[in-house]
């Protein structure tokens, strides 16, 4: 008897739970208009909406005074997983002659890049972010290397 | 007044006075299968259509939009790229029964239109088997699919194959079990009498619980018996390519997927006449200017709403429940419909016996 009851119970539970499924789709077809999450792209390219973390490049990024607040560490290089990232560093003399490690080129390979966001969590200072920019097509390979730094930027006063 | 009807018995009237009877059928032999090629090819491009366009409502895409207006000529663009690709014929392959499989297929397809009654007086064969002949028939298409697996010579082929020779042979057997409900209510197999029947209510509103039943029960049957998800396991795309077509190419691969939609199309035609009453319109008891209105709509654009009425359901089947394992469908038909069907065909003898249906 048990048995018979239970097999009841499951037929009943399974119309149930396929009842509930087929009301979600069936309430989506009917108000795909709505509801739909496509973005038709090119065709909407002046008014287009990306998602606050979308993961288009990695950026360095600079205040109006032209600094930075990378210090060279290389988790970001030690954190990449395919090496697309890499850090030259210099030393910089203090005014007491003291010598202390700095950026010199951070050279980010965007070709290699699969845009996994390890690189943002490993670093220490927030000095590099994701940004969202994704038409990255170019007709030559070698543009793809880029270097992050700007041209005569230095490292933020304070950030150790 | 005008209906399909009247013209093709004019028609008919016509090619008898003008030729002698054996032309005469002949001819109308040689029209008739224009006709259902015609309407393969209608029902290939629109269904398909319908198939994507549902999904991805479904899904919350926009589906095919470049095409023509909202993406409505994509399918005839398909079309005509499968027609002038090659069709290849793998070199390791039984060629006959290779080339052989995708006709038959269709052609099993194509016999099962047979008895089917499109509109009022419209119908190919009103043959006094009909549903028997429906059942039987469609059997045979388990062989076209065995053919195209064993053919192949390959091993993902072979496994389609033969999975779906083991659902389609059980599932035959909740479905015509279901299919027996309405028989027994009707007390006849020719279609157009089980039409006949339905004249002052669709045998789904008279038939009380067991035709309800019944109705759930042939549904999930023949969206087994088409290989169509969540029963998709002949096909099964993420396991095994393909199924029993991965070594098909151009046109004959054409074949099948239209093979696949026509008999998506037959079996909801078939559940339209068993349980919605075919071409008869929608009556409720005495309410004479409704039955009115109602007779105002012609008998095909009932039939032909009823079945893509169940042909949608049949996609927001698919695109709703997730696939099962081998073990599960076996278990499902085996120990679950097959049961309940003939639990409810018992229930359905007693009412009729004792004379309690309407």
């Amino acid at each position: 008897m048990a048995f018979l009851k239970n097999y009841i119970k499951e037929v009943f539970g399974a119309v149930k739970s396929s009842l509930k499924g087929m009301k979600l789709t069936g309430y989506y077809a009917l108000h795909h208009r709505k509801e739909k999450i496509t973005q038709q792209y090119p065709d909407n390219k002046d008014k287009l909406v990306l998602p606050e973390r979308f993961r288009g490049e990695v950026v360095l990024i600079h205040d109006e005074n032209n600094e930075h607040a990378c210090t060279g560490c290389t988790a970001c290089e030690l954190a990449c997983p395919n090496g697309t990232i890499k850090i030259i560093t210099k030393f910089d003399i203090s005014p007491e002659g003291k010598k202390k490690k700095a950026l010199d080129t951070f050279v980010y390979h965007l070709e290699l890049c699969t845009m996994c966001n390890l690189c943002i969590v490993a670093c220490p200072t927030d000095a590099i972010k994701m940004a969202q920019t994704f038409e990255h097509s170019v007709f030559d390979r070698n543009e793809l290397t880029k270097v992050l730094n700007k041209p005569g930027s230095k490292i933020r006063e304070g950030v150790e | 007044m005008w209906s399909l009807q009247n013209i093709a018995d004019n028609f008919h009237g016509w090619l008898y006075d003008t030729f002698n009877p054996t032309i005469a059928l002949l001819l109308e032999f040689a029209i008739v299968a224009v006709l259902v090629i015609g309407l393969f090819a209608m029902l290939g491009l629109v269904l398909i259509m319908m198939e994507r366009k549902v999904s991805a409502w479904m899904q919350l895409r926009l589906g095919p939009n470049r095409v023509g207006p909202g993406g409505m000529f994509q399918t005839v663009a398909d079309t005509l790229k499968l027609i002038v690709k090659e069709g290849m014929t793998p070199t390791n392959v039984d060629r006959f029964l290779f080339n052989l499989a995708p006709f038959i297929v269709m052609i099993v397809s194509m016999v099962i239109l047979a008895p089917l009654m499109f509109a009022k007086g419209i119908q190919i064969w009103d043959i006094n088997i009909g549903v028997l002949f429906i059942t039987a028939v469609s059997s045979i298409s388990v062989i076209g699919i065995l053919m195209a697996g064993w053919a192949s010579n390959n091993k993902y082929s072979l496994l389609g194959a033969m999975r779906s020779g083991a659902q389609i042979v059980s599932y035959e057997l909740s479905a015509g079990l279901a299919i027996m409900t309405i028989v027994v209510l009707t007390g006849d197999l020719k279609i157009s009498s089980i039409i006949n029947a339905q004249a002052d209510g669709w045998w789904l509103f008279k038939g009380h619980i067991p035709a309800i039943i019944a109705f759930i029960i042939f549904i999930i049957a023949v969206t087994a018996e088409t290989n169509r998800a969540p029963f998709d396991l002949a096909e099964a795309e993420s396991e095994l390519t393909a199924g029993f077509h991965t070594e098909y190419s151009g046109m004959k691969f054409a074949l099948f997927f239209l093979a696949e939609y026509v008999n998506v199309f037959i079996v909801c035609a078939i559940g339209a006449t068993l349980f919605l009453g075919g071409w008869m319109p929608l009556h409720i008891g005495n309410w004479t200017g409704f039955n009115h209105v109602m007779d105002y709509i012609p008998s095909f654009v009932w039939f032909f709403g009823k079945t893509f009425f169940l042909i949608f359901v049949i996609m927001w089947f698919r695109w709703t429940f997730p696939r099962l394992r081998i073990d599960q469908l076996l278990n499902l038909e085996w120990k679950y419909l097959l049961p309940i069907s003939m639990l409810n065909l018992l229930l359905t003898t007693v009412i009729v016996i004792m004379k309690w249906h309407f």
